[in-house]
């Protein structure tokens, strides 16, 4: 039936927002009480950490997550008595209090199913208790102060109070297809005070004529509670379009005179949409927020694919036209190019912009390190600040979410390793506390991260001579020091003396490199010894599109990206040496450059071994600092390509980035220089290129 | 409304094809589209019976030949090659592949009650690929199971060993020469 299947796909629909909107509202709550120094109360800060924990509250009971609404309510409580000053910011609390946000995020994840450490909430949830004292406020009494004082400013303003009130309830037909359920709402009134349901039959239709899963009923609630009626109202907030609601105060029972009844009052609209702005989208008022929208990354992938088909089409039309006017001067020809050449700016254009839509700012990446920063610093008993410049820098969403990892693993990094102890670096002069410094800035086409420390730096004595322990450089080699630096990246290299659960395992630094790599980016150390290090990382900006070399292999054009290659040449067989058991040799200028005929890595024509290197091509592309030489058949032109995954409808090749169309129409697949690099071309012994 | 909602609930539409003499069916609601054969970029190290990959309207679409895949005599392709191009789930994804078939034959509307398990009736093809039997009139046409049939989870695995092979074969070879 199709209406079973709308109504529980709605459901998931409705949960994953409301994930979306508890995970931002956590983000708000963790980036407040990371700002909270102790001893100060900034009351507006307070507030941000309050209204997400509320809202987040809300939500909860409205989609009945009980755990998570009750574990919301204590933190709500206990942050009521900080903002009302009966209790001090300290760092004991504001540590209680990321726990908490820990516990919830763990509950958020777990609503869709899956478990949650129950253990360890339960734990969290009795110190907030603690810090609660000995008598927690009753529910009702926490509700009323949480709602009078999330409204404080506008309390003397036009409310209803009674003690008894008239609710008629009717939710629209399809009410339930929306997801609701009626009983929620009754439930959270249930929460305010006493509730008596009389249900009401008027609009139910003969048995025949109805159809399940539309709604037909009426209810009068009688509710017996102290409250507002901004507060009855506010219960039925997540069902507004989809029921109709009228709240009479029972008369004889007001307490004040209702000034204007119905619609809350436009001060109240205000207030609740600067609440909703500041806490960034936290909470139910993030529908009204018209800032921003959420969208499925699969249509904005499909509208890519849709502007990237025109791109294409649009260089065909070019080509058909210039092919076709041989000959001809002026007329429509003419008229043609013109039209044409405006085609072709609008769908850059286009294309563009639409690219820009997937373009996020770092800071969605950075946020989560001040919390690691934290944690880290309290578990190692150093004292560091975080520096966090250029946060608003854009990155393809892609990008930024794999470049998460490797970021925390470096700053890990450079809290255990880079930063000295406090009593150590006082002895050498610097202040206690050490600087770890997260900036991100545009240079050229790329986009640059960096980490950097104040600490100690390389040592690069240390470093060659674990090097030379693992092999991975010989006796006698002469390396820069920034060749030395940078031999941490190889896999099996860790200078950990010893392994801590911080960093270090010996899969470190190899791990993430590669990790960049996989996203077409580039990791490399600087460091200043006694002064610090820094880590650089440069990324593409996107990667939807490359900038790529044709190249003709056989019968085949392969995309070469231009960003990997330093140059091409045209192959002397004379320069050629072939040395037994692995890749011919080719002399460069005085280097020597291993080279790999694409034929037989590709098995084009039949795997047959290329004859001879007459009349073709070497395409030289840098990996890692390694030179190697590609052999081509033929040299053609350079595109900006859109890359196409080939895992999207098949499976991921090694040696292949992806798959791009050409202006054409027909396939061509993009090489990934980097799977060249180590051991599958040039054997185990990595390091015989030098230069 | 509910009368041929009542109907559906029993049949289901099967798009039919024949492959060496035999006639094979694939749901209809998995089909996207039916299409000549055109020529394919072959991807280096995938299995025999992947001839490559098309660009199907913007996406690029792998191209699956059906006898190889079944092991049975490979055909030459001609003006009458046709693609059946699918939607088959791997997991929770779903993936479109082209199949290539010798030709289409027909929609057929088949019973619930006419489907027979598939017995080990000793055919031609695997049975791992077979869904189950289908009854049409007195012809007998074998339902397919296609997200069995091309699940590139199973074969990814090899892809791995097949490029180091490429690669110290090459050094062999190089080796040789030298």
């Amino acid at each position: 039936m199709p209406e079973v299947s709308a109504s529980s796909n709605g459901m998931d629909e409705i949960r994953q927002i409301f994930e979306a909107e508890c995970n931002d509202g956590l983000n708000v709550i963790e980036a407040g009480l990371l700002a909270l120094k102790a001893g100060d109360n900034n009351q507006e800060t307070i507030n941000d950490i309050f209204r997400g924990a509320h809202s987040i509250k809300g939500g909860a009971a409205t989609f009945g997550y009980a755990n998570i609404a009750e574990f919301t309510h204590v933190m709500e409580t206990l942050l009521d008595r900080v903002r009302s000053d009966e209790l001090a910011v300290t760092q004991p609390l504001v540590k209680v209090f990321l726990e908490s946000v820990d516990c919830l995020r763990d509950m958020v994840e777990c609503m869709g199913g899956g478990e949650y450490d129950e253990v360890r909430t339960a734990k969290v949830k009795a110190e907030l208790e603690t810090w609660l004292g000995d008598e927690p406020p009753a529910e009702e009494a926490s509700e009323e102060v949480t709602n009078a004082s999330a409204d404080d400013i506008i309390e003397d303003n036009q409310q209803a109070t009674a003690t008894c009130w008239d609710i008629k309830f009717s939710p629209r037909k399809n009410y339930l297809q929306t997801g609701n359920q009626p009983q929620h709402i009754f439930r959270a009134l249930a929460e305010l005070g006493e509730v008596t349901l009389k249900p009401e039959f008027d609009s139910l239709p003969e048995f025949t004529k109805s159809k399940p899963g539309e709604m037909y009923l009426t209810w009068i609630i009688e509710l017996k509670a102290d409250v507002s009626q901004e507060e009855i109202l506010a219960e039925f907030d997540w069902v507004e379009n989809e029921c109709d609601v009228e709240v009479i105060a029972r008369p004889g029972t007001e307490k004040k005179k209702a000034v204007k009844p119905i619609p809350p009052s436009e001060p109240v609209q205000e207030q609740e949409q600067a609440a909703a702005s500041n806490a960034g989208q936290g909470g139910r008022n993030a529908k009204k927020d018209s800032g921003s929208i959420r969208v499925e990354i699969d249509k904005i992938d499909k509208l890519l694919n849709l502007v990237g088909e025109m791109v294409i089409n649009q260089s065909m039309l070019n080509q058909f036209s210039s092919s076709n006017r041989k000959g001809e001067v002026g007329g429509a020809h003419a008229d043609l190019d013109q039209g044409l050449a405006s085609l072709e700016r609008t769908t850059r254009e286009l294309q563009e912009a639409v690219m820009n839509i997937r373009m996020l700012p770092v800071s969605t990446t950075f946020n989560r390190f001040p919390r690691l920063v934290y944690d880290l610093s309290e578990k190692l008993g150093k004292e560091v600040d975080l520096d966090i410049t250029g946060e608003t820098t854009e990155l393809d969403k892609t990008v930024l979410e794999k470049i998460a990892d490797p970021l925390s693993h470096l700053i890990r990094n450079s809290l255990d390793h880079g930063i000295e102890a406090p009593n150590v670096r006082v002895a050498s002069g610097k202040s206690r506390s050490g600087t770890v410094g997260l900036s991100a800035s545009h240079e050229g086409g790329n986009v640059i991260i960096r980490v950097s420390d104040d600490g100690g730096g390389l040592n690069s004595e240390k470093i060659f001579s674990k090097a030379l322990e693992r092999g991975l450089v010989k006796e006698g080699e002469t390396l820069s020091e920034q060749q030395i630096n940078n031999l941490i990246f190889q896999p099996g290299f860790s200078t950990a003396d010893e392994v801590t659960d911080v960093s270090g395992r010996g899969v470190g630094m190899d791990v993430v490199r590669s990790n960049i790599e996989d996203i077409g980016g580039r990791v490399e150390v600087y460091s200043n010894p006694g002064k610090g290090s820094t880590f650089q990382i440069t990324l593409p900006l996107t990667l939807a599109v490359l900038d790529g070399q044709l190249v003709k292999v056989g019968e085949q054009v392969f995309v070469v990206p231009l960003l990997s290659i330093v140059e091409t040449v045209q192959v002397d067989p004379e320069k050629i040496n072939v040395v037994s058991g692995s890749a011919p040799l080719y002399r460069l200028r005085g280097e020597v450059i291993p080279i790999v005929d694409m034929r037989s890595l590709y098995h084009i024509n039949g795997e047959e071994v290329l004859s001879s290197y007459e009349g073709k091509e070497l395409v030289i592309v840098d990996i890692d600092r390694n030179y190697i030489g590609l052999v081509v058949d033929e040299l053609l032109d350079q595109h900006q390509v859109v890359i196409k995954s080939l895992e999207t409808n098949y499976m991921k090749m090694p040696g292949i980035l992806g798959a791009t169309i050409l202006g054409d129409g027909t396939v061509s697949l993009i090489v990934d220089v980097t799977t060249f690099g180590g051991p599958m071309i040039m054997g185990s012994d990595t390091n015989r290129v030098t230069h | 409304m509910s009368e041929e909602e009542k109907v559906s609930e029993e049949l289901e539409q099967y798009l039919t094809f024949v492959l060496d003499k035999e006639e094979y069916g694939v749901p209809i609601l998995s089909v996207r589209g039916i299409q000549g054969w055109e020529k394919t970029t072959p991807i280096p190290n995938s299995p025999n019976f992947v001839m490559g990959i098309i660009n199907l309207r913007g996406e690029v679409v792998p191209i699956v030949d059906l006898r190889r895949r079944f092991g049975l005599e490979p055909m030459e392709y001609g003006a009458n090659t046709v693609v059946i191009v699918v939607r088959v789930e791997q997991g929770t994804t779903e993936k479109t592949v082209g199949l290539v078939v010798d030709a289409v034959a027909d929609v057929h509307d088949i019973k619930n009650e006419d489907m027979r398990e598939s017995p080990d009736f000793g055919s031609e093809i695997k049975q791992e690929f077979v869904r189950s039997l289908g009854l049409i009139d007195e012809k007998m046409v074998i339902i397919l199971d296609i997200n069995r049939m091309v699940d590139w989870r199973e074969l990814g695995a090899t892809a791995d060993q097949a490029m180091k092979n490429a690669v110290s074969n090459e050094e062999a070879a190089e080796s040789e020469a030298a």
